[in-house]
């Protein structure tokens, strides 16, 4: 489906990213891990076509994107990014319809209408559908914000950090929601993460990027293992597992950091 | 876990904000009607009713002449301005910009003067290119200016682009210094509507166009407004788009400069206070927008002749006074929130 080939991204003399190859799996959740600064956001952006990567490329279902035209491009990948500078005061309602303007262009018909009420449905958020989004708390925003991608109707999502800031409850409200566009309605979401439990626990696959380079690449059964993460994060971890699924314990370490 | 529970939901009071609602689009047309009603009253003469209905003698060339030019000028330099306070809004994301305070007026002023003193035959025709062409690359600049600055201070803005105002009005007085007639451009320049009269004044329904093509690009400067990310991953064009916005505002502001001078607040007062009640959807809000400042002015024009009557008092100076108190409000209630 989304797939990068050999990709770079050069800040004036800085590399962040370096040659990066990876394809990530139709209908599955694949979260993007690491350090800060291995790189994480700038892929997810150089995906969303947000930024121009220095040298390699990117090709969706096959074809190079940069033919693409950013109209048509919204159509088949939605992007949500940290919304902290949005200052538009739009109600919830408003804003999820937003989602339809890669189609609509501002002309919303009777389908249009029907994705945004399923969008809306589909988190929950109808109670919230007049409140304006500056009134509301910041879990719920993002909730709404989820929910306008949502409405893009896009197979591919890419999310960066979508739980920052958020309480551990909508951090689980959104993860699931995540987990169900995949299973349910077979979107390939792409997420940039920091917590390791939430990657480990709902995501099919993992990538793991570190100063630039992928680390590692595979199925979450296989990369979430002690040494693997003790690379990653050069911090000493312990995986506990249980029927509800496991905890990489990293918050003690046994000996110094 | 998958359901948010009855208890987190905050209990929000249902904003049927979003949409207008009747009772109020029709206390606005009540409202509007009478500023309009007010507006043909007005004025040194005495209207003589038998002479309306009559359509002859004085009054009636009164009516024709002047007053009725008076009025349509008043509606849509107030259409005009309200919307491109609220297009540079959506481009800069800063409420508090409008071409006031974005350098946009004094650019236009000193087009004017360029094109007074290099080709004076031309006229009007010449001094709107000027003043769209200064207006025009000023704003190209100041919204560069804009996206380079990384800590983007809601107040900061503002004051970044009356900065540069300032100096864009120092270069028009030093040049008017030069050119002698410094004195005469502080009276041509302040926004005044007493030489609106037939034969002077039609260029301004340029600005009905305008608003139109404003209205059908309506929901892409919403877009705009949520910032280049967001609307292009959602599939906008953000530069053309952008462009189109400040050409928009350009050729309004160089319209309403050379009919009836810099009139200020006018694009800052109503914006916010719609915004405020009805959100920042411009499908929905912009025809209120454009009816405000029509009202807005409107009100603004008969105090100024009602004041010292028989005399005026120029529109420049009451819509400073009455946009800027209206507005000061605005800020100290914001804060109180």
């Amino acid at each position: 489906m989304i797939t990068v080939q050999n990709l770079s991204k050069a800040y004036g003399t800085k590399t962040v990213l370096s040659a990066v190859s990876a394809g990530f799996p139709p209908g599955c959740v694949t979260s993007v891990i690491g350090p800060n600064g291995a790189g994480k956001s700038t892929l997810l952006m150089l995906m969303a076509r947000l930024s121009e990567p220095s040298s390699g490329d990117i090709f969706f279902d096959g074809k190079p994107v940069k033919g693409i035209p950013t109209s048509e491009y919204a159509k088949r990948v939605a992007t949500l990014r940290q919304s902290s500078d949005f200052n538009m005061r739009l109600t919830v309602g408003e804003l999820v319809a937003f989602g339809r303007f890669p189609y609509s262009r501002g002309v919303i018909n009777d389908n249009d209408r029907r994705v945004i009420d399923e969008s809306i449905e589909f988190l929950s958020l109808e109670p919230l559908r007049n409140a304006y989004i500056d009134e509301i708390s910041g879990g719920q925003r993002q909730m709404a914000f989820l929910a306008m991608t949502i409405a893009q109707q896009t197979p591919v999502l890419l999310l960066d950090e979508p739980l920052n800031n958020l309480d551990m409850k909508h951090a689980v409200q959104i993860m699931h929601a995540l987990r169900r566009l995949c299973d349910e309605q077979g979107r390939t979401v792409v997420l940039v993460i920091h917590d390791i439990n939430f990657a480990a626990n709902y995501s099919d696959h993992i990538l793991a990027l570190k100063g630039g380079q992928i680390r590692f690449n595979g199925p979450s059964g296989e990369t979430i293992t002690e040494a693997l993460l003790h690379d990653l994060y050069d911090l000493d971890f312990e995986i506990l597992s249980s029927e509800r699924g496991c905890v990489c314990d990293y918050f003690t370490p046994r000996s110094g950091v | 876990m998958n359901t948010p529970s009855q208890s987190e939901k905050q209990p929000i009071k249902a904003a049927d904000g979003s949409q207008i609602s009747g009772a109020t689009r029709m206390r606005m047309a009540c409202l509007f009607v009478a500023l309009c009603v007010g507006s043909l009253l007005v004025g040194a003469r005495q209207m003589e009713w038998s002479q309306v209905v009559l359509l002859s003698g004085d009054t009636w060339l009164t009516l024709t002449a002047s007053r009725l030019p008076r009025m349509a000028a008043l509606i849509l330099t107030g259409v005009g301005l309200a919307v491109c306070g609220v297009i540079l809004q959506h481009i800069v994301r800063n409420r508090f910009v409008e071409p006031g305070t974005s350098g946009g007026l004094d650019a236009a002023k000193l087009g004017v003067l360029v094109s007074l003193t290099l080709m004076p035959a031309m006229g009007k025709f010449s001094q709107m290119l000027f003043a769209l062409g200064f207006c025009f690359v000023t704003s190209l600049l100041y919204v560069a200016v804009i996206r380079r600055i990384q800590f983007r201070n809601t107040a900061l803005v503002p004051v970044i682009g009356l900065m540069y105002g300032s100096v864009l009005s120092a270069v028009a007085e030093f040049y008017a210094y030069q050119q002698n007639i410094l004195q005469s451009m502080q009276g041509w320049l302040m926004g005044d509507f007493s030489r609106v009269v037939q034969g002077q004044y039609e260029v301004i329904y340029l600005i009905l166009p305008i608003a139109v093509l404003a209205y059908l690009y309506a929901h892409r400067f919403t877009v705009l407004g949520m910032g280049e990310d967001m609307a292009t991953s959602l599939g906008l064009g953000y530069a053309a788009t952008a462009t189109l916005g400040l050409l928009l505002v350009a050729i309004t502001v160089s319209v309403t400069v050379i009919t009836v001078g810099a009139i200020y607040f006018v694009g800052l007062v109503v914006p916010n206070l719609v915004v405020l009640h009805y959100g920042d959807n411009l499908k929905h809000t912009l025809p209120l927008v454009a009816v405000g400042g029509a009202a807005l002015l409107l009100a603004c024009d008969i105090v100024g002749r009602l004041l010292i009557f028989p005399f005026e008092v120029p529109i420049g100076l009451t819509a400073g006074f009455i946009g800027g108190a209206i507005f000061l409000v605005l800020i100290l209630r914001g804060e109180k929130q």
